[in-house]
């Protein structure tokens, strides 16, 4: 990568790898959320709606700061943990991750959710008159047909983790090398006196990536929106 | 013998049907949008929980809600055949006819792709087929999955006249040739009298009507002979 400084090359990988794994590691998780939401009816359902949208409406900082107290070294999770298996979770490369995929998490269900909705509700129940359990039909004809908006919500989900900055600075701060992610250097960049070229540069990587996510789900999204539309 | 006692309440509508059936060749029922036909054939799919009632298939209970029975539709062997077809639109025609055959059927598979002419569509997608292509994949699919008995739901409400008799003269076939009871769900009188032995006639939720269906009258499309194609 030519003309780029050590800290920027950092803040782009780990940006790039944080997104990635943000998005993989919930994506299961916000699959099932959003066919039970959009499937399913039971009392409830309007809370667990609102809490999967919690992480939307807060100011990213308070939900970084939420997480901070959760997963920091005197929480509820982040003391267990450190003390079980001796990792601490703020500050560090995985609380980029925890952050990315909190912020993206309500993108994801809600394509999900809106494209299992979208599912004529007959294609399940010809499934199971053939006799397939409600698992095989879940694999074979749901989630194949929810496929264009899987994808969806995975490069909302990226686009969002790739942009994501309060959060990250509350829960992992803003550590060269490790916890520095794309808008965290452009942040510091820009309050450095002559960093006008570096911040220029970091622009137009973010420009890149965002642009090359967009472009790359779209050409997807068009050949998988083929294959399952009738 | 089918024994249907049902009974449902959906906000302002009530099913309330208490009736026997011959397990045996094609029964119509019929009745204005919104008597019940839809609502009474989720029921005996399992598609829907009656409040309370009794469904028996020859002998086989399927649902009885004094015994707590409630077999889930994938152990009805119950087939659906819906208006347009409601094919799987992401697998070919070949994945949909195989999606509910139990393993080493290709002998099943083989008559049924020639009893409804299916060969040249089984690389096709849904999407490219036209209406009567679309009910004929919709019928082998369901036959595929050996059912004990077929519901046809308004099967071809969707096709343009001429279509529309020759896929009746089709079901008629294939009920003759697989001997494969079959409720045939139609707002159409002369697609019943044509096609059904016997008729139930549904309103507002409850069985107005059963007549027996005069068929001694020679009809003519049963002159057909057995190696003749259908071209739906």
């Amino acid at each position: 990568m030519m003309g780029l400084s050590d800290m920027e090359r950092d803040a782009l990988m780990l940006s790039l790898q944080a997104s990635s794994w943000a998005v993989l590691w919930s994506l299961p998780f916000a699959i099932i959320l959003g066919w039970i939401l959009g499937q399913k009816r039971f009392p409830g359902h309007g809370l667990l709606n609102a809490f999967v949208h919690l992480p939307l409406v807060l100011p990213p900082v308070v939900m970084g700061y939420l997480l901070l107290v959760l997963l920091g070294r005197n929480g509820p999770i982040g003391g267990p943990v450190e003390q079980i298996f001796g990792v601490r979770i703020a500050f560090s490369s995985t609380a980029v991750i925890i952050a990315c995929a909190v912020v993206g998490f309500p993108l994801m269900v809600r394509a999900v959710r809106q494209s299992s909705e979208a599912i004529d509700p007959r294609f399940a129940r010809a499934a199971r008159s053939l006799g397939a359990s409600e698992l095989r039909v879940f694999l074979t004809v749901t989630l194949p047909l929810m496929a264009p908006g899987i994808l969806t919500g995975m490069t909302l989900a990226f686009a969002r983790a790739v942009g994501e900055f309060g959060a990250t600075i509350t829960l992992a701060a803003n550590i060269p090398g490790r916890t520095q992610t794309l808008p965290l250097a452009l942040f510091s960049v820009t309050q450095s006196p002559g960093g006008e070229a570096a911040a220029l540069r970091l622009c137009i990587l973010s420009l890149i990536l965002a642009g090359g996510a967009l472009l790359l789900s779209e050409a997807i999204s068009r050949n998988v929106t083929a294959r399952v539309s009738a | 013998m089918i024994e249907i006692q049902v009974t449902l309440t959906q906000g302002a509508f009530s099913l309330n049907t208490r009736f026997d059936l011959e397990a045996q060749g094609i029964t119509g029922l019929t009745g204005r949008s919104g008597s019940g036909k839809s609502t009474l054939c989720a029921c005996i799919a399992g598609h829907l929980r009656p409040d309370q009632g009794r469904i028996v298939f020859n002998d086989r209970v399927l649902f009885d809600s004094a015994a707590k029975v409630n077999l889930p539709p994938a152990k009805r062997r119950i087939g659906l055949v819906f208006q347009d077809g409601a094919l799987f639109p992401h697998r070919s025609v070949q994945r949909n006819l195989t999606y509910g055959a139990k393993p080493g059927r290709e002998k099943l598979f083989t008559e049924i792709v020639q009893m409804l002419d299916l060969a040249p569509l089984l690389r096709a997608r849904p999407r490219n087929l036209s209406g009567g292509e679309r009910q004929r994949v919709a019928i082998g699919r369901a036959l595929m999955a050996e059912p004990e008995l077929l519901l046809l739901d308004e099967p071809v409400s969707a096709l343009d006249p001429g279509l529309r008799a020759r896929t009746l003269d089709l079901i008629e076939r294939v009920q003759m040739r697989t001997g494969t009871p079959m409720i045939f769900i139609s707002h159409s009188p002369q697609e019943v009298n044509r096609l059904c032995a016997r008729e139930v006639i549904l309103t507002r939720g409850e069985v107005s009507k059963i007549t027996k269906i005069d068929r001694s009258k020679p009809y003519l499309h049963l002159a057909h002979t057995e190696d003749q194609k259908w071209a739906v």
